[in-house]
């Protein structure tokens, strides 16, 4: 297994390459979650509050994109954003910004859908109370919202799973080139193609650290928020 | 809930939108996976940088892809293996001239223990073809590449149809190069491979090379310049520097010194 | 806030119909400024229904439900009344910040908020639980939080569906105190419930009411001595039973 303990050498050695991968993995799949977040999460719980035509539509197709292939969307993006596409003027293709894009749009449904449900059950107990209180619509979404928020930290951290886990999206629209747009899941995808399994068996279990660490991070976080609380 | 806004938007700028320019200069180019994976890109690539101080951003995908990106203008330089659709290409208008560069050829790999008896055959179709007859495992990339193109036009010449035979012994991956000698390896199968990827491929397994010299396993690389007609974007006179460097004396010095296990992998088409 | 008073309120033919059946059947009635009011009655007769809908918690099927103040064409009946309900629903924050919640609601600014949750909780006598998180408090101490966040809304009335029916004696006690320094700080105090002894110690006027209609009502003390309609008698002596008694006839006051 030499190319295991190769693998391990080039993690303990910091080597430049790697790091230079786990950070673009990081920041392409954070900046997605976040961009996902501002924009699924209300579109989730005003899609809980707020009633209007085709809605319950509207939950169904939410919660059916959440199974959205990440190679589909990949397809879709550099299809959009193709020079031949209609937003190839803006030259985003092959760069860590279009993969950024795939993998909000991949999550979107996720943050969304589980943010809905979420918040509904929020409203089941909270409706009464936040009516008598004269609580406006939005001001409803926005208490629910935050009082959910550890449950909603959980959806959070499962759109982020899920970015940090694909491959087919950034392989298609970021083009796996060398020092620019190479991410973990797409580098152990290239060592796999060349044979190497076991530099990929090791660049796999460094994704899984990556993504531990960063659970395990939020998990902290709110043990100390809810222990501050009590 | 300041103090989470506060770390909200730290992140959110630290992290910012990182651009698709480097402050150098670049040059995007389209070319294949088992071109990449024999690792010739990273070795003669930097030398034409250091050159011209222009980068080559590489992305590698199936030739089929690699055509279609640089049809719809997603790439600068078109870099494959097929001259047949090389030369559609350049018909249709979508690149400018087609460049000799460089060959490499295939080979057959099979398990050690020959079940077809192949080993040494110097005629490729007929290796084909008691490949065939003996109805052992033979794993295709079936994913219209370069390579795919060539092992079909070798079953045409052998008289088989393989979309009549495929999901028995003839199986279609879909897939790399690299992907589908993993399988060939796992299957311990018959597949067809281009020197470069065979060569630098770590997880053989029992696989070895059978047959190989045929002439018909040439394989012939050609450069095309996206043509800026079609799309004015493309940055066709950095392009046309690297096409001038490929087949410049130092270019193809560089091709013919790469080697892997000290084995030339690629000859120059230049003479 | 507009010192005009928004009751009376008047009920006319209200009647609410759920699920196929008809759960409120005409009922008339009009709630004036002053007293306590008790709605009474077995389970299931609706009274946190019609607490709901004087609320406007839920519309009536038919019929009409008018504060005062709506009459005169102004709209602003909801601002001046608070509900309690039978579980409190908290959200996950301090105590003081449940109050402050509410009085943002209201409109005030941060040192009026603060101000006025100082001073309902010197009151209801939360100040050592200020900023304890509120669903940690017991269920007794989450009530007296709910009456706090309701009173310090400075509400004309206050509706409270069965305050006390989750809570112990000590507990149901404290409610009762709180409910008790509230009226007499001016609010119209509306409640149900079905505990007798309750209704005993806190009406000044009952209603009565079984499978959706208002029966009886009047003055507590007269009617605790001895109500007319038979079924309050049976109720008053614990003899109501919910389902069909082939006895007992529905009688119409």
């Amino acid at each position: 297994m030499n190319d295991f303990s190769a693998a391990i050498s080039l993690l303990i050695s910091a080597d430049s390459d790697l790091l230079m991968i786990v950070g673009l993995s990081l920041q392409v799949s954070l900046v997605a979650v976040l961009v996902a977040t501002l924009l699924g999460m209300p579109l989730g719980a005003a899609t809980a509050l707020y009633r209007f035509p085709g809605r319950k539509s509207l939950v169904v197709i939410l919660n059916a994109l959440m199974g959205l292939p990440p190679v589909v969307v990949g397809l879709i993006v550099y299809l959009l954003l193709s020079r031949s596409g209609p937003f190839g003027v803006l030259g985003l293709l092959f760069s860590p910004s279009a993969m950024i894009i795939a993998q909000t749009l991949l999550i979107i449904p996720i943050i969304a859908a589980l943010s809905r449900q979420i918040v509904d059950d929020l409203w089941v107990e909270y409706a009464e109370q936040l009516v008598s209180l004269g609580a406006s619509p939005f001001r409803r979404m926005m208490t629910l919202l935050w009082d959910g928020r550890f449950s909603l930290l959980t959806a959070v951290l499962a759109g982020f799973g899920r970015a940090s886990a694909e491959v087919g999206a950034v392989m298609i629209v970021g083009g796996n080139i060398d020092h620019v747009t190479r991410v973990m899941t797409t580098s152990i995808a290239l060592e796999v193609s060349k044979g190497n399994l076991a530099l990929a068996l090791g660049l796999g279990m460094v994704l899984i650290t990556l993504s531990l660490s960063i659970n395990a991070g939020a998990f902290l976080l709110k043990e100390t928020a809810q222990r501050r609380q009590a | 809930m300041s103090y989470f806004v506060k770390f909200m938007v730290f992140t959110l700028i630290g992290l910012s939108l990182p651009g698709n320019a480097n402050s150098a200069e670049y040059i995007t180019l389209a070319s294949t996976t088992s071109t990449r994976d024999s690792g010739l890109f990273d070795d003669i690539l930097p030398l034409f940088t250091k050159a011209s101080g222009l980068q080559v951003r590489v992305v590698a995908v199936g030739t089929g892809q690699a055509i279609k990106l640089a049809k719809n203008g997603d790439a600068d330089v078109l870099f494959v293996h097929h001259r047949k659709s090389e030369d559609a290409f350049v018909a249709a208008g979508y690149g400018v001239t087609r460049y000799d560069v460089m060959y490499n050829d295939f080979v057959v790999v099979g398990p050690a223990n020959d079940p077809a008896s192949i080993t040494g055959i110097k005629d490729v179709v007929k290796a084909f073809t008691k490949i065939a007859q003996s109805n052992a495992a033979f794993v295709s990339r079936g994913d219209d590449s370069g390579t795919n193109k060539k092992e079909r036009s070798l079953w045409r010449a052998a008289g088989v149809d393989t979309g009549r035979v495929s999901g028995t012994w003839y199986r279609e991956t879909g897939s790399g190069m690299g992907a589908t000698l993993n399988t060939a390896s796992a299957m311990n199968g018959y597949a067809l491979a281009d020197r470069g990827t065979w060569l630098a491929f770590k997880n053989r397994g029992r696989l070895k090379v059978l047959v190989e010299g045929d002439s018909r396993l040439l394989n012939p690389y050609g450069a095309i310049l996206v043509n800026p007609k079609h799309h004015p974007h493309v940055k066709a006179a950095a392009g046309q520097k690297l096409i001038d460097w490929l087949i410049s004396k130092a270019g193809q010095r560089a091709i013919e010194n790469f080697k892997i296990g000290g084995e030339q992998l690629f000859r120059g088409s230049v003479r | 806030m507009t010192s005009r008073s928004i009751l009376p309120l008047s009920l006319k033919d209200v009647c609410f119909d759920a699920g196929g059946k008809q759960l409120i059947k005409n009922l008339s009635y009009q709630f004036n400024a002053g007293p306590r009011s008790v709605i009474l009655g077995p389970n299931g007769a609706g009274k946190s229904l019609l607490l709901r809908l004087c609320h406007r918690l839920l519309e009536p099927s038919q019929g009409h439900i008018q504060w005062h103040a709506e009459a005169e064409g102004k709209s602003n009946a909801a601002l001046h009344q608070a509900m309690v309900f039978q579980r409190p629903v908290m959200l996950r924050r301090t105590v003081a910040a449940n109050i402050e919640y509410a009085l943002s609601l209201r409109g005030l600014g941060k040192k009026q908020r603060r101000a006025r949750t100082d001073e309902v909780l010197e009151l209801t006598g939360l100040v050592h639980l200020a900023s304890s998180q509120a669903r940690v408090l017991s269920f007794g101490e989450q009530q007296k939080l709910a009456l706090a966040r309701a009173w310090a809304l400075k509400p004309q009335v206050l509706f409270l569906d069965e305050p006390t029916a989750s809570l112990d004696p000590t507990a149901t006690h404290a409610i009762e105190q709180v409910i008790d320094a509230i009226h007499k700080s001016g609010t119209r105090i509306i409640m149900t419930t079905h505990d007798l002894t309750q209704a005993q110690r806190l009406a000044d006027e009952v209603l009565f009411i079984h499978r959706g209609r208002l029966l009886e009502s009047g003055p507590a003390s007269a009617f605790f001595a001895g109500p007319t309609n038979q079924l309050a008698q049976a109720f008053l002596k614990g003899e109501l039973l919910w389902w069909d008694h082939p006895e007992t006839k529905i009688q119409e006051n």
